[in-house]
């Protein structure tokens, strides 16, 4: 159980939003989390090599921030049974601005029987949709 | 092109991962989460769990060395410098906690051609050490042709 009531909520209803500032420490940093090394995500050279217009955030990165926005408003990450996306557009993280990723999540589905709900998360760079279908179930 | 005949094939069980509380804890920053589950055991206890909590997409870190095994294969023939992720899903049985001694068994679920590219779902089954499913990792990747 969670603090959220399932019979309050309605299809649409927001539920949070988080804005996140990717650096090129940020991917660095998941780099190592992750054991993601692939060089397209810290080196200019080597992404420019492979036809890149520069280094790209791991896509897994801004599908990890994303979910945030589901646990934030669970309060327990363990709620989060079931999230997928698909990857539709890369982000490109400048080394010294940066890349600001836009998340925001509203209630897609509810099955009350279950006691669970579909979170739609809407994901942006430069105002252009970077996930597509990026839905997380969440169980109350 | 990826070999369509592997569709179907399944690649031997990773040697056993141990979770541990501050790889938990440096995934759980490096995705920039908040969530207490994540970081503090106190938290995590308090929910019902018997260690911290890992974030929702760790179970990636599993899946990785399962990857590795495929990329490896001749007989899969897939070039890594031309493969882009395309979509990603975690469906969890139990979040993963520190602690966890997991597995995981891949299977290609299939192999499809579009034009010069080629798409491959990964069908990743990662298990505890008592054998019991903790999360279904599927994977597509989509490989550029010439």
């Amino acid at each position: 159980m969670t603090h959220i009531d399932i019979a309050g909520l309605e299809v649409g209803q927001e539920i949070g939003s988080r804005t996140f500032k990717l650096t090129r420490d940020s991917l660095v940093r998941y780099a190592g989390a992750s054991g993601d090394f692939n060089p397209i995500h810290y080196r200019d050279d080597f992404a420019q090599s492979v036809g890149l217009p520069g280094v790209l955030a791991h896509g897994m990165l801004t599908m990890g921030v994303a979910v945030q926005v589901a646990a934030d408003w669970v309060g327990d990450a363990g709620k989060i049974v079931d999230y997928g996306v698909r990857f539709t557009k890369p982000v490109l993280v400048d080394a010294t601005e940066g890349a600001t990723v836009v998340v925001t999540g509203k209630v897609g589905e509810i099955d009350a029987e279950a006691g669970e709900v579909r979170v739609d998360l809407t994901v942006t760079y430069n105002e252009t949709a970077v996930l597509g279908k990026a839905q997380a179930r969440v169980r109350l | 092109m990826v070999n369509p005949n592997v569709e179907g094939k399944k690649y031997p069980a990773t040697a056993p991962y141990l979770v541990g509380r501050e790889k938990v804890r440096e995934f759980a920053n490096a995705v920039m989460s908040k969530n207490p589950v994540n970081h503090d055991v106190f938290a995590a206890q308090a929910a019902g769990y018997i260690d911290v909590v890992a974030a929702p997409t760790f179970a990636v870190v599993i899946q990785e060395r399962s990857l590795h095994t495929v990329l490896a294969d001749p007989e899969a023939d897939i070039d890594f410098s031309r493969v882009v992720h395309g979509d990603q899903r975690f469906v969890h049985a139990r979040p993963i906690v520190a602690g966890d001694e997991l597995t995981s068994e891949l299977e290609v679920a299939s192999v499809k051609t579009l034009g010069a590219h080629s798409m491959i779902t990964f069908e990743t089954k990662i298990y505890d050490a008592a054998a019991a499913l903790v999360c279904t990792a599927i994977s597509t990747l989509v490989v550029r042709g010439d």
